[in-house]
């Protein structure tokens, strides 16, 4: 599997994450190398096999729906890097288009 | 100074006056500060475990200690939320967060009388076999501190092994509460999944995570398993199987049926001190009376990339929470919102965060997701059924928890394959959901701790810690 600056690219705007130049040429090396390892798999001969999702037999176990662990505005405001007494506050992110 | 190296011996001691909790938490303290090299610790609860010992204090006053594990005192993983307390999983992405919660792990032992004495280093988010990526800098192996003491729970397993808290608690995605234990010389378990709740847990790979204990007894870790495990409402994919009196079991005498990887033991990358290890345990077990035979598992070379690709993959999803937004750190001037989440991500989460978070966001991605994503949910099947197939005639498998014993710092740094393949023993059990644990069986010609892995059927936990004890105490 080659590893191009446009899959680099890709992958990093769909992840969230930003690169440098010196960044972006050790994570092409590391991404090809790992890659092939994942790429062994394709020897082992999986037709008919149907995906493993859950490993437990008992899956959709859901608990009654009543509110619990209820927690306090101050508490969820807490931990934001930047709120004030309501909000937590992001920069503008929707522009007026005229 | 002598410590106490099972809790009923603790227990003794403080039922009769002969301690208190107080003193008890006041000698792991003086010890935590003479080992700060090891820098098992990101944060001493000081305090807060002093207040508690006095807490306890009273209650043996009174003649009335409450809870099973009454006077323990325990150190916790950073990656296990703990209210009003800092956590971090050792990433800077985390920095200042505070839990507004508790995991149910944390509540359990705190019902049964537990001192939580701090939060352990690991490598940042478990990712990792050194605890080398922590934020926080690296754990150095008590055994020799120029050695790596295994990860991710690196600090967990160090901080037992050098009696700075009696017992710990890790997470185990792929390993990473057997393999350091392995490293330090001490028991770690890793349970079946679903067996202790996950909630209050960070994720990581959501379908293979579990909490284990760590400590110096198999005695110990089955008291704090009774404590921990079971059906929680919180946690979706916990249990309800009943929990068994495991600390009941472990006088049990009996002969097994064990079968071990004969590929796993003679492969010629297994240290040779661990190989002899293997063979003399095996000859052991069968002068003992057990049935121990070779069976083969020619997917043994897939389990690895399976794992990564999987555990890769939900890291990547589980990863989307941290957007410098909600909690923890965020990059100053970002301009945009786009740019503000790239840029606390990107200086937030450290290098093989960032790599293995790429790695899941490409096998998940379109174009690639049938041939790395379904590939790799398939051929889990074909390990997970080949694994149950030999424990359906077999007791326990056992194989040694690592291919080699502890490495040099920095030793291993730069080549991330390298890395991956330390996982190759342990990482079977998380793929399959079936416990595993590590005890230590011995050390190197250097002195280094060798610690040897069985696995089990799911839910067998109590079968499992009763021949560990058998074989501990000869």
């Amino acid at each position: 599997m080659v590893v191009d600056d446009k899959l680099i690219s890709h992958l990093a705007e769909l992840a969230k994450l930003e690169f440098s130049d010196t960044e972006r040429v050790e994570i092409k090396k590391d991404l090809e190398k790992i890659f092939s390892f994942m790429e062994q798999l394709n020897a082992v001969n999986t037709d008919n096999v149907a995906p493993l999702i859950y490993v437990n037999d008992d899956v959709d176990v859901v608990r009654e729906d009543i509110v619990d662990h209820p927690i306090t505005k101050e508490e969820a405001l807490s931990n934001a890097p930047i709120h004030d007494s309501d909000y937590i506050k992001v920069p503008k992110f929707v522009t007026h288009r005229s | 100074m002598a410590f106490y190296r099972t809790l009923s011996a603790l227990q003794g001691d403080l039922f009769s006056g002969k301690t208190t909790c107080k003193q008890v938490v006041q000698d792991y303290l003086d010890n935590i500060d003479r080992n700060k090299s090891i820098n098992a610790f990101i944060e001493v609860f000081k305090d807060s475990a002093l207040a508690r010992a006095e807490e306890l204090d009273g209650q043996l006053i009174n003649r009335q200690p409450q809870g099973k594990l009454f006077g323990l005192v325990i150190g916790i993983k950073d990656n296990i939320v703990y209210k009003s307390h800092l956590s971090t999983s050792s990433s800077k992405i985390l920095t200042g967060h505070r839990s507004i919660y508790s995991a149910t792990v944390i509540d359990r032992l705190i019902a049964e009388g537990a001192i939580i004495i701090g939060r352990l280093n690991c490598d940042e988010f478990a990712m990792g076999s050194s605890n080398e990526t922590s934020y926080y800098g690296p754990v150095r192996n008590p055994h020799n501190q120029e050695y790596v003491p295994g990860g991710s729970s690196g600090g967990s397993a160090a901080a037992v092994a050098a009696d700075l808290c009696m017992a710990s608690l890790g997470s185990d995605t792929g390993g990473s509460i057997r393999q350091p234990a392995a490293f330090c010389g001490i028991i770690g378990l890793k349970p079946t999944y679903g067996r202790v709740s996950r909630y209050g847990l960070m994720a990581y790979g959501s379908s293979f995570d579990q909490i284990g204990p760590m400590a110096h007894s198999v005695e110990d870790i089955a008291r704090i398993m009774e404590v921990i495990a079971g059906a929680d409402d919180y946690d979706a994919t916990s249990s309800s199987v009943k929990v068994e009196k495991y600390s009941e079991r472990l006088q049990e005498k009996s002969t097994y049926k064990i079968a071990y990887y004969k590929e796993a033991i003679e492969n010629s990358n297994i240290h040779p001190d661990i190989r002899s290890a293997a063979m003399k345990l095996v000859e052991d077990l069968k002068s003992q009376g057990c049935v121990v035979e070779p069976v083969s598992l020619k997917e043994l070379d897939y389990i690895v990339p399976t794992y990564y690709v999987l555990s890769t993959a939900e890291a990547s999803s589980n990863f989307s929470r941290y957007d410098g937004v909600r909690y923890g750190y965020r990059a100053e001037d970002a301009g945009d919102l786009d740019s503000t989440y790239k840029k606390s991500r990107s200086e937030g989460f450290g290098k093989e965060v960032q790599r293995r978070i790429m790695s899941g966001t490409f096998v998940l991605s379109a174009g690639y997701y049938d041939a790395y994503y379904s590939k790799a949910q398939k051929v889990r099947r074909i390990i997970a059924d080949k694994t149950n197939e030999v424990l359906s005639s077999y007791d326990f498998i056992l194989c040694p928890t690592t291919p080699t014993p502890p490495y040099k710092l920095g030793s291993h740094q730069g080549d991330p394959i390298a890395m991956y393949l330390g996982d190759i023993f342990t990482v079977q059990a998380n793929l399959v959901g079936v416990p595993g644990i590590s005890i230590p069986v011995g050390k190197t010609e250097e002195g280094l701790p060798i610690g040897m892995q069985f696995m089990t059927a799911k839910f067998q936990e109590g079968k499992l810690l009763s021949f560990c004890n058998q074989i501990l105490k000869g």
